[in-house]
């Protein structure tokens, strides 16, 4: 059984928990249904989106060679790192050298993937996450298992405890509005005492240098206006979009998509360095490029990280992030998993590693299609998903047994004789063996469904005794 | 019916040939009723999906082949399957330049392959069947055929388009067949060809959910244009004693007043 099977069985035993999580979900994609059905134009918007998205791919390094001009002319300062420990060096010796010890983070996947918070708490600098659901998992120790909705594996009553331990609600309380403010009021002292300010970047418009973050709380702002001297903003080198007429685009797209609201309660701007502040934007690689240079994932570098894919996926509502075990899960995360650009090294090594234990994400999809429709700049996710099981499977990152067992059906399939003798052999066996023998351990369609009940007579074999002319 | 003038080769996969004949017999009266003129290739056998959705399509290259060759000679090829259709026309890429078969038939294949109620409404021309089948009836978009082959209208999409599907335009013909509409209205049901089998527990919760939808909405029968769907969702159904039934909508498009 694959690791993803036997945690989404997990997950799945907590029976109300699971269908509180599928229907939660659901019912953000029917949100983002009649959000998008308000808009005419939205299949024509996909594929501008996805377009432009194709223009910058097409040209990487050149629009980010104009973004950084033009945010050097702002009085930015551009960092690239080509992996995660670089990231996480230059942001190191930025705080080290001023004497910085306290930072607030806004929401970022990016920094996840660097493990930025671990190795900076390690060498003894306070980061505190100011987005609620982040707050509340970095409390809990967990990793994200949502990218826009991090903490939504956990009911109501469980962020109750942990506020309960970390910050002194009342025991027992669970009420939404009295934990969120609570929270206002435990992250306001670290919005005010912060010396230091790091943020995603949504989009990163080439023709202005100017960064674009979204969040429904304000959470960026306030870590970047309110004490902070030294702001860093953390962006993966495909951010890029053109000009601010395309950057409109997204805007529109983003969180009708994510959420089925018109629009993030805050999309700022940040071109200039504020009086008295330094600006820092830190562009990263991280196995980007490789994948880039791969024409059958390449366009899953188009992906906003709306986080629809998830939403809308049967399989990721019934098996909850987790059980992806990377920081990004569900259709998308299949597919960039096994590129395995989480690592803070990105050789060839490491790679096959990534390969190996993320085999198995390819195969935890029943292949519907519904990421694929859902997503607004038109990632193919299923295709590709279809063609890691290929790839997988040629380079042996699959079960010995299964590629033999392949053979043999593949040998079985192609000739008429052989398969309708196997068949004639499976449907006997079905009707005369006793039930103990069928459905056991070994048979996973039995656990939990019958077999269909076998027919005497083939559709051939009716067709040969009937129709013969 | 007046003879059409094309050969139409009948496809019948290879789990329906073995356990469900029933749907392959309603399959081939249903289009000699609308005047086709049928052929059945005897030396078929799969389309070879089955290896290819594991990941191991290179194996299935032998299959692929001996499907083309099966059907080259027909002017059209018709299958009650829309997941095996659309594995034909999106996957036998791969068969193209391989050297086993001629590109050229290869090619005639992919384009000239159709889902059955696809094959029905769009190339004869066909609505009405003039069946009867008295009874509530929830449709499951089998995923394939919906978001592959478009035979409706999936919910994802914003925006106009071509409403009906057209399984819900045949359905809507029947004599006596009410459609239900369903509260999720084309969410996969977790069959997925080996995810069945390796995602076993996630599978079943998807069927489950589907089944429910339909008894909730009082479905005395749920049809698909997959059977494949169908036998899942049966296995759940059977296992669970539940009371609503599966039909393959070839069936129903076959029966008449008289049975
Ligand atoms: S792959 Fe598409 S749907 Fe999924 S998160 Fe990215 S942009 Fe959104």
């Amino acid at each position: 059984m694959s690791k993803h099977s036997k945690e989404g069985k997990k997950f799945l035993s907590d029976k109300s928990k699971a269908s509180w999580h599928d229907d939660t979900l659901w019912g953000v994609r029917k949100k983002r249904d009649r959000a998008v059905s308000m808009i005419d134009d939205w299949e024509v918007l996909r594929e501008r989106a996805s377009s432009v998205k194709e223009r910058v791919l097409d040209n990487l390094e050149e629009y980010i060679l104009q973004f950084e001009n033009s945010a050097r002319n702002n009085g930015v300062i551009v960092h690239r790192a080509k992996n995660g420990s670089e990231l996480n060096s230059i942001i190191l010796n930025l705080l080290k050298s001023r004497g910085f010890t306290r930072v607030v983070k806004s929401k970022s996947m990016l920094t996840e993937e660097c493990s930025l918070n671990h190795f900076l708490e390690y060498n003894g600098i306070e980061v505190v996450d100011t987005d609620l659901g982040e707050r509340i998992i970095q409390f809990r120790g967990e990793s994200p298992s949502h990218i826009v909705l991090p903490a939504i594996h956990l009911k109501r009553e469980e962020i109750g405890e942990t506020f309960h331990n970390r910050i002194g609600t009342p025991a027992g309380c669970s009420d939404p509005i009295q934990l969120t403010a609570a929270a206002r009021v435990h992250l306001r002292s670290k919005f005010l005492n912060a010396q230091a300010a790091i943020t995603g970047v949504n989009f990163a418009v080439a023709e202005s240098g100017t960064v674009v973050i979204c969040t429904n709380e304000g959470n960026a702002d306030m870590g970047l206006n309110a004490s902070a001297k030294l702001h860093i903003h953390c962006m993966g080198m495909e951010k890029i979009v053109p000009t601010f007429g395309d950057l409109a685009i997204f805007t529109r797209l983003l969180a009708r998509n994510a959420t089925g609201q018109a629009i993030t309660t805050y999309t700022s701007h940040y071109t200039l360095p504020d009086e008295d502040c330094e600006m820092h934007i830190v562009i990263l690689d991280n196995g980007r490029s490789e994948r880039l240079r791969n024409p059958i994932f390449r366009n899953s570098l188009k992906c906003i990280r709306c986080g629809a894919c998830m939403n809308t996926c049967p399989v990721y509502r019934r098996s909850g992030g987790h059980s992806y075990r990377y920081l990004i899960p569900g259709p998308i995360g299949s597919i960039i998993a096994p590129f395995g650009n989480c690592q803070n090294v990105s050789k060839k090594s490491q790679n096959n590693q990534n390969e190996r234990i993320y085999s198995d994400l390819p195969f935890a999809s029943s292949l519907c299609g519904s990421c694929s429709s859902v997503c607004p700049v038109k990632i193919d996710i299923h295709n590709q998903l279809y063609q890691w099981r290929q790839i997988l499977t040629r380079k042996k990152q699959v079960s010995p047994i299964k590629r033999v067992v392949m053979k043999f059906v593949g040998k079985i399939l192609a000739s008429h004789l052989l398969y309708s003798y196997a068949g004639k052999i499976a449907r006997l066996a079905i009707r005369i063996s006793p039930r103990v023998l069928i459905y056991n351990r070994l048979n996973a369609w039995g656990l939990e469904r019958e077999l269909p009940v076998p027919p005497k007579e083939s559709f051939n074999e009716w067709f040969r005794r009937t129709q013969k002319s | 019916m007046e003879k059409r003038r094309f050969k139409v080769g009948l496809f019948i996969p290879c789990y329906i040939d073995q356990f469900y004949p029933q749907v392959g017999i309603a399959t081939f009266e249903l289009l000699k009723k609308l005047g086709s003129d049928i052929g059945y290739p005897l030396n078929q056998t799969c389309c070879g999906q089955p290896l290819a959705n594991s990941g191991s399509e290179h194996e299935a290259l032998g299959v692929y082949a001996a499907f083309v060759k099966n059907f080259r000679s027909f002017d059209y090829v018709v299958s009650p399957s829309g997941s095996c259709v659309y594995h034909v026309k999106k996957h036998y890429d791969i068969l193209v330049g391989s050297g086993l078969v001629p590109d050229e038939d290869v090619n005639k294949v992919r384009n000239n392959i159709f889902e059955l109620c696809e094959f029905i409404t769009k190339i004869l021309g066909v609505d009405d069947t003039c069946a009867y089948f008295p009874h509530k009836v929830g449709i499951h978009q089998s995923c394939h055929g919906l978001r592959g082959l478009g035979l409706g209208r999936e919910s994802e999409l914003a925006g106009s388009g071509e409403g009906v599907g057209v399984v819900e335009r045949l359905l809507s013909k029947v004599r006596g067949a009410e459609i239900i509409e369903l509260s999720r209205k084309d969410e996969c049901c977790g069959f997925g060809g080996t995810f069945s089998v390796f995602e076993p527990a996630i599978s079943v919760s998807m069927g489950r959910s589907r089944v429910s939808d339909h008894i909730a909405n009082g479905a005395e029968y749920i049809t698909a244009t997959d059977v494949s769907c169908l036998m899942h969702m049966e296995g759940i159904i059977r296992r669970e004693s539940l009371d609503v039934k599966v039909v393959h909508i070839a069936e129903i498009l076959n029966s008449s007043l008289n049975e």
